[in-house]
């Protein structure tokens, strides 16, 4: 199977950012067929015959989230786009942002007419500067062209869209953190139940959705589900675009269907391991996804099942690459210095456990660990996840298992005759 | 030294005003984007700027205080004129980030999140830019620069000080 672009099609056309050449080539056909031809209870079933799963890490399905929110509940409800792009090795929603922003533009208005949604609001980092004008860009011209605002395409629905600039927080990238964010307030995550739907942005009805997600939309209503479905493997549906990069020839972004097998991806697309070294490891779907040894990677697919089997997480699709001169221990004292440095420190258990576990790695790391430390790492894990409002607890604490479990000699080396 | 918008950062503010609905916690959303402003008009976030953005936007200068203390990107210092923010995240650390923020350190003569004397240079450590793709990757001032090496970094650098 080779690279099969749709969300990322003719993204190497200068002119594929500008509203002129999207429709040129099929853009915005599929808000007109969804406006004019079909009701929002037929998109919602072709949304989930899709069997479109959420692109932002968690996997949920599209078509049965945009289902919780009652459309007929008087007073404003919100659509809002997760575009805060911040788990370590994923980089596919910056050139959806960047170099074909209508797409994503595009699946907003379908949802929030599926939904009857007011507004939308479009959360990116704010360290994504050059985006955020390319998008800011893009929402002027749909607004010139009648595709936002009052009466869309003469259809009498109407909705507005505007870009909010995040300022540097990796919590603010999980969905209810990033409502705070949006009303002005410290990221901190919320409590839930109530769920967005419910209780959202402003108290408000709300979805939230990563950029990919919203981005393979407008190719389900143009196709069918049932096509987008088969593209993929009966769980997971459609394309996913992979984010690949470390000790790789060709790092970059590729889109293939759900379920291409990884050695086509890693080897026949991205070049495998850079300068011909072998292979050590995969993190195979961002810093928080437990890590692989080259033999567990025998027959997997790139989708969430296969990827589960081998007992790793497809999560946001970011596949980062170890060649064998990777020194595990320095590696995972980075990652922890990373966890330790974003948690919100709302909850005792992932504020204290994140410190807690980048003081172990770094007396590892600087010669004075002890054995017992890699048993600290298990005991500690099991009272955090499980004590943490949001997921960052697990996230932290899966990446120091796995390794350490994967790895243990290197860092019994490392406790026994330091750093050499 | 008290703070205040220019007409130019004015004329934005109240541009943005009508992204978000009319009551006060419409208006609180305000904070983000008005510490922005200011950050873009006064280089850093300090305490009259966090009384202004309070009196603009409603809310409390303590509220303005937590939010800007809670995001990394607002400044709690004055920073150089040119700000070189170095991934060393996994991947940008696998292909030469900590070599490039190391250079950069000792041929400006300061350390990890210092300024250099002359106010030309800031230098931060930062994670994952979201542009592994193209590691390793410094941020400068907005602008992302990929696939650094030592010799773009010291051309740059060269050119920024000039
Ligand atoms: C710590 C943490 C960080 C997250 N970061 C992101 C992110 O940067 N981008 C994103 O789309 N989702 C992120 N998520 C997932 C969101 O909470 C949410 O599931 C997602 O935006 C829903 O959209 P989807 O269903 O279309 O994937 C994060 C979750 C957690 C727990
Ligand atoms: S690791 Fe540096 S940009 Fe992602």
């Amino acid at each position: 199977m080779p690279e099969k672009r749709i969300i990322l099609d003719k993204i190497e056309d200068k002119h594929s950012p500008n509203i002129d050449f999207y429709r040129g080539n099929g853009g915005y056909e599929a808000l007109k067929k969804a406006l004019t031809q079909m009701s929002p209870s037929q998109i919602l079933d072709e949304m989930k015959a899709s069997n479109l799963r959420g692109r932002g890490g968690a996997g949920f399905p599209v078509g049965v989230k945009w289902s919780f929110i009652n459309r007929t509940f008087p007073g404003p409800k919100y659509l809002i786009c997760n575009a805060d792009e911040g788990e370590p090795g994923t980089f596919k929603d910056r050139e959806i942002l960047q170099k074909k922003p209508h797409i994503m533009i595009e699946g907003m208005i379908i949802g929030a007419y599926v939904m009857g949604l007011d507004a939308g609001y479009i959360y990116i980092r704010g360290e994504f500067y050059e985006p955020i004008q390319a998008v800011d860009k893009a929402i002027r011209e749909a607004y010139d062209a009648g595709i936002l605002g009052k009466d869309i395409m003469g259809s009498g629905f109407s909705f507005d869209l505007y870009t909010y600039r995040g300022a540097g927080a990796y919590i603010c990238g999980e969905e209810s953190s990033l409502i705070n964010s949006l009303e002005g307030k410290r990221g901190l995550p919320r409590l839930r139940p109530p769920f967005p739907a419910q209780v959202g942005l402003y108290g408000r009805p709300s979805t939230v959705n990563n950029v990919e997600s919203f981005s393979a939309v407008p190719s389900i209503i143009n196709n069918g589900g049932k096509w987008y479905a088969g593209l993929g493997t009966p769980k997971s549906g459609g394309t996913k675009l992979f984010s690949i990069s470390g000790h790789v020839n060709r790092p970059g972004v590729y889109e293939i269907p759900m379920g291409t097998p990884w050695t086509e991806l890693f080897n026949d697309m991205a070049g495998g391991v850079k300068d011909g070294k072998k292979l050590k490891a995969v993190i195979p779907g961002g810093s928080s996804t437990p890590v692989l040894r080259p033999e567990e990677l025998d027959g997997m697919t790139m989708d969430y099942e296969s990827v589960q089997s081998k007992g790793s997480m497809l999560g946001s699709g970011a596949v980062i690459v170890l060649d064998e001169t990777t020194d595990m221990v320095k590696l995972l004292y980075r990652i922890l210095h990373f966890y330790a440095h974003e948690s919100c420190g709302q909850c005792t258990p992932c504020r204290e456990g994140c410190d807690w576990y980048y003081d172990i790695i770094s007396r590892i790391r600087h010669g004075k660990g002890r054995l017992e430390d890699l048993d600290l790492f298990e005991r500690l894990a099991k009272n955090i996840g499980p004590n943490t409002i949001c997921a960052f607890g697990d996230a932290f604490t899966t990446p120091a298992l796995s390794f350490t479990r994967k790895f243990r000699d290197e860092f019994v080396e490392y406790i026994k005759n330091g750093n050499k | 030294m008290s703070f205040a918008y220019t007409d130019v950062s004015m004329k934005e503010f109240q541009e943005l005003q009508k992204n978000f609905p009319g009551d006060a916690k419409g208006k609180m959303s305000l904070v983000i984007p008005a510490l922005w402003l200011s950050q873009r008009q006064n280089g850093w976030i300090n305490g009259d700027v966090v009384e202004y953005v309070a009196g603009l936007t409603g809310t409390e200068p303590l509220h303005v205080w937590g939010v800007a203390t809670f995001y990394s990107m607002f400044n709690k210092e004055p920073v150089g004129k040119t700000l070189l923010q170095f991934c060393t995240n996994i991947s940008c650390g696998l292909l030469g980030g900590n070599e490039l923020i190391q250079h950069a350190c000792s041929r400006l003569g300061i350390e990890k999140g210092g300024t250099t004397q002359d106010k030309k240079f800031t230098i931060f450590e930062v994670e994952c830019l979201g542009a592994c793709g193209t590691a390793p990757v410094v941020q400068v001032n907005d602008t992302y620069h990929e696939n650094m090496t030592m010799e773009k970094l010291d051309s740059l650098i060269d050119q920024m000080s000039s």
